[in-house]
């Protein structure tokens, strides 16, 4: 039976992807400052990366990496769409904190 | 073997610590800094699985643009005050339960899935790494410009709107009423 920890399988770097979505799902739910749940949402965007490279890897196919390709486009038009949104909403109400932002709630 | 066992924890230690630098530092300097931190273990991560393109990607987009963007957005909406407010919600708690669960559950699915594929004969001969005649970006470009043409144009596409997105959404409230105004004036003489 080989070690939990030394021989790199498939399996660790399933568990640092999961890892890193999850702290990335974390902190979108918990953070207050708009711009910090913007970047958590890159770093889940990066755990998916992860897998997705692990798998390439796993099956000798490109085809993983070209996924990842286009989820790194995303993630950078998603950036600058949200950061562009969170300027005008500051220039509109003065804070970026998430739960200030109640205007469609009630 | 057991050198690419060293860089994975290496580089996987400071993936997961920048991330969670990242969301629970108050300076939102500090959190983007942590970011890159992280980013540039994911980066090596990529480096380890031989796919080097998305390794100089990795570097140049997310570290050299995504992260100076936001960067600059920090300078730009000011936030020294922001640090001395309360930095989570209230509802924290619950969220920290709800992520935990949904980790034990991912935890137990992943543990699924390899005892699965661990029965079946060709897992071995699958986890072989194959010998690549042609480097990693040749093997891109190939599928990238053939199978996935389309694709590829569409993100073209979206780029292109999220560029124009963006300009528009940042830009000045007062010119935007000002160039309306100016129209509307233009449509009166007319």
């Amino acid at each position: 039976m080989e070690g939990l920890l030394y021989p790199i399988t498939l399996t660790h770097y399933l568990i640092l992807g999961a890892a890193l979505f999850l702290i990335g799902t974390l902190g979108v739910l918990v953070r207050r400052n708009l711009v910090i749940i913007l970047m958590s949402i890159e770093l889940m965007l990066n755990g998916v990366n992860v897998n997705l490279i692990a798998f390439s890897r796993l099956h000798g196919d490109v085809q993983g990496q070209i996924f990842a390709i286009f989820i790194i486009a995303v993630a950078v038009a998603e950036a600058a769409i949200g950061l562009g949104i969170l300027i005008a909403l500051f220039r509109n109400k003065m804070t970026v904190q998430a739960d200030e932002i109640q205007l469609l709630k009630w | 073997m057991l050198l690419n066992a060293i860089f994975f924890y290496s580089f996987a230690l400071l993936a997961v610590a920048g991330a969670i630098l990242t969301i629970t530092r108050a300076n939102a300097v500090h959190s983007a800094l942590s970011l890159i931190a992280s980013l540039i273990g994911v980066a090596g991560l990529f480096l380890l699985q031989e796919a080097e393109f998305l390794f100089a990607v990795q570097i140049l987009l997310y570290i050299g643009g995504v992260t100076v963007l936001f960067l600059f957005v920090i300078m730009l909406v000011n936030l020294d005050e922001a640090v001395k407010l309360r930095q989570f919600n209230r509802l924290w708690g619950l969220a920290l339960v709800a992520v935990l669960g949904a980790g034990l559950l991912t935890i137990g699915g992943i543990a699924r899935y390899q005892h699965q594929q661990s029965a079946r004969p060709d897992w071995a001969i699958a986890a072989a790494p194959q010998v690549a005649t042609e480097g990693n970006t040749e093997r891109i470009a190939d599928v990238l410009f053939s199978e996935y043409l389309v694709p590829f144009e569409a993100t073209s596409l979206l780029l292109i709107v999220a560029v124009i997105g963006a300009v528009l959404l940042a830009r000045k409230r007062e010119a935007l009423g000002a160039s309306t105004a100016a129209a509307e004036a233009r449509g009166e003489e007319i």
